[in-house]
């Protein structure tokens, strides 16, 4: 599914990722846990395909295809979907209009007829129900006013929609409150099918009681240093990053 | 010989009078005859002061604070063959001409370069008492009317252009709407300039709507043939106590155009006014609107929006005077600025002595497409009371790369995401048209225009490529 060979990035001139290999295959879903500032988000970033990121190395295959040639809307059409750790507030962009816009995008790559207004509202409903978001939310502006919760609600109604076939969640539990946490964390588990997978990002191990992951890795200042089954995450609820840190630190 | 013409042309300058004032001091004097005699002694006794005031102010120029953005010499310095005063044949054209905005339901007048273009009925009644149609007709059919609010509120100790339009206007329109009284629908003023020659039009509206009435005026200018146009319009409104008043004005007029309007919203106790200025395009549009809260409890809004590429210039002045206490104003003004456009907002917020529980709130945004682009925008606040909320807002930037990259994020694609965020900017002001079936219309307007497609109206002659 995904191939990451020796990845490494920069920031403004200022490296970030220094030589990351990961390999997702099809059904698997992978937690890459890390402290703060270890380069979590700006893998994110790279597989997403934001310009502020500079790749200076190493290669990125996505189902056989060169992930780094492709835009961000390609990457999108072609099954990738980015979970925001800060989604984007737009004022005077209903959701409505919005997702009909994406949707259609995706159904026109695929060769598909675009969807009439019924069975578009009708797919609306039914993914609306799926992630338990308010239909009111539906109603306004792209997250114009929303809570953190309902922001991020949000984001798994979009990924609903969407259908990804990989899915990278980027902190989706920070700022999320126990309830919300569960409902967000359902949500993905509801659109897991056999056939895709799943990447993780997060500092805490709390959403990983109800997303399970196959494979943990932990990221520490721009590479993977550790990389283990879900036992992983509990070890580093109980003890903390410390102890990887300095078994790093120890090595280097 | 020599030193006494060096003398005049020095005693000139100190007068402040430009070549350009001179100009439309001759183009006065050989038209005052021919305007005099159509017009009724009322709207007459106002000329020769009005143009002394013009004399002394002059046309406005770049040292004018409010007009420190608007370099007018590149309409003004032009030799205009007429200044309009119909024929007959004028108003042919202007009786085919058909608005193609759907579903608009409108009481509908059309003026032909400022003036009524029908020889009979130029007044016509509508339900409730209401009266449309020439001020010209009205200033003698309803003298009393005329004379208590014309004139009285289209006053100006800077812009001499507002004296030179009473000096010179002979028509435009006229609305009453008596105590009480409300229509089911608005009323449309379409506004053709149409002529085979460079022309200069100035006109006049009057509307006066009484205690506890309401209108809503929709008005619409076009050009229909591609010569050189140079518009000065006033529209003086009285807006009585507990009356509601809305004034919407649609501005698509070809490059070679220039507009002018001067809006003086003279507003009582408890009433409320709103005005909307959208520009779809334009050579050089300057609009003014004045709105003065003259009693307790009055709400004004002013509104703006305008799409400008080319060469174009676009300038929003915006007077609010808070004279009573308890009033509310809010401005909203935004401009999205492509090619070598370049444009103005200037929002004056004047809270007087005493006007306690003023609330008073402005923003104006603006989005450059491009390096070329230039926007100043300058807000400027003078309060003097102690009780008062205000506040104002001024960017100038490009759109939100965050906001672009999430909606790319989603599959859409770059050029279809700025369109959305395009869009959404300008929808946030196209929203408080109230009427429904224009607001549509502008919806529809806002995005052909964005799209790089003229958003010209489908009877629009005009090709400005």
């Amino acid at each position: 599914m995904l191939y990451i060979k020796d990845l490494w990035a920069s920031i403004n001139g200022k490296t970030i990722l220094k030589g990351i290999s990961l390999d997702v295959k099809p059904g698997e879903v992978h937690a890459i846990m890390g402290p703060n500032g270890s380069g979590k988000s700006t893998l994110a970033a790279v597989l997403a395909g934001r310009e502020f990121v500079k790749v200076d190395e190493g290669h990125v295959t996505y189902l056989g295809k060169n992930l780094l040639d492709m835009s961000p809307e390609e990457r999108s059409r072609e099954g990738i979907f980015l979970g925001f750790q800060y989604p984007i507030e737009i004022p005077g962009v209903s959701m409505v209009n919005f997702m009909k816009t994406a949707v259609n995008e995706h159904r026109k790559h695929k060769g598909l007829d675009q969807l009439s207004a019924s069975d578009f509202l009708k797919l609306m409903r039914e993914k609306k129900e799926l992630v338990e978001i308010d239909s009111k939310l539906a109603n306004r502006s792209v997250n114009e006013g929303f809570s953190g919760g309902e922001k991020k609600k949000n984001e798994i109604f979009q990924m609903a929609m969407l259908e990804p076939k990989l899915a990278i969640l980027d902190e989706t539990d920070s700022g999320l409150d126990i309830d919300a946490l569960r409902i967000v964390a359902n949500g993905v588990n509801k659109l897991k099918r056999p056939d895709n997978s799943t990447i993780v990002i997060t500092h805490y191990q709390r959403l990983l009681d109800y997303i399970v992951p196959d494979v943990v890795h932990v990221l520490y200042d721009g590479r993977i240093v550790k990389t283990s089954g879900k036992e992983l995450a509990l070890e580093l609820e109980e003890k903390g990053y410390d102890w990887i840190k300095k078994e790093v630190d120890n090595q280097d | 010989m020599t030193g006494l013409k060096k003398r005049l042309i020095i005693r000139t300058e100190m007068n402040g009078t430009s070549e350009v004032t001179n100009y439309y001091s001759e183009l006065y004097e050989a038209n005052i005859k021919k305007i005099t005699d159509d017009s009724s002694s009322y709207i007459n006794s106002f000329r020769s002061s009005a143009f002394e005031e013009f004399r002394m102010l002059g046309v406005p120029t770049r040292k004018n604070e409010a007009y420190k953005y608007t370099n007018l010499d590149l309409f003004f310095k032009h030799d205009y063959k007429t200044y309009f005063i119909p024929e007959k044949t004028d108003f042919e054209k202007a009786e085919d001409f058909r608005c193609d905005v759907t579903n608009l339901d409108a009481h509908g007048i059309v003026l032909m370069n400022g003036f009524y273009p029908t020889i009979n009925g130029k007044l016509r009644e509508l339900p409730g008492g209401i009266t449309i149609g020439s001020l010209n007709e009205a200033s003698r059919k309803f003298s009393g009317i005329v004379e208590k609010h014309y004139s009285k509120y289209a006053k100006s100790k800077t812009d001499g252009l507002v004296h030179l339009n009473t000096a010179m206007a002979s028509d435009g329109v006229f609305v009453h709407v008596p105590r009480g009284a409300r229509l089911s629908k608005p009323v449309q003023v379409v506004n053709l300039v149409d002529s085979d020659e460079d022309t200069f039009n100035q006109h006049r509206n009057l509307i006066v709507v009484e205690n506890n009435a309401e209108l809503t005026i929709i008005i619409c200018d076009h050009t229909l043939s591609p010569r050189k146009f140079l518009t000065n319009a006033v529209t003086e409104i009285h807006v009585g106590e507990n009356a509601r008043f809305n004034i919407i004005r649609v501005q698509n007029e070809h490059n070679n155009a220039c507009k002018i309007t001067h809006t003086f919203i003279h507003q009582e106790r408890n009433s409320y006014a709103s005005s909307a200025n959208i520009t779809l395009h334009g050579g050089l549009v300057r609009n003014s609107t004045y709105h003065y809260l003259g009693g307790e409890g009055a709400e004004t809004n002013s509104f703006g929006l305008f799409l400008a590429d080319k060469w174009q210039h676009i300038d929003n002045f915006v007077n609010i005077d808070h004279a009573f206490p308890k009033c509310t104003s809010n401005q909203l003004f935004k401009g999205v600025l492509d090619e070598m456009a370049t444009g103005a907002f200037n929002g004056r917020i004047y809270v007087a002595p005493g006007a306690q529980g003023t609330q008073a709130y402005q923003k104006n945004n603006n989005i450059l497409l491009t390096d070329d682009a230039k926007m100043d925008t300058k807000p400027q606040l003078e309060i003097f009371a102690d009780d008062v909320k205000c506040s104002h807002g001024a960017t100038v930037g490009q759109l939100d790369d965050n906001a672009l990259f999430y909606l790319q994020s989603r599959g859409i694609d770059k050029r279809q995401a700025r369109l959305m965020l395009m869009f959404a900017f300008a929808h946030e002001v196209i929203q408080n048209v109230n009427v429904e079936a224009l607001r549509e219309r502008m919806d529809g307007l806002v995005m052909q225009r964005l799209k790089g497609e003229l958003s010209r109206c489908a009877s629009c002659m005009v090709k400005c490529g």
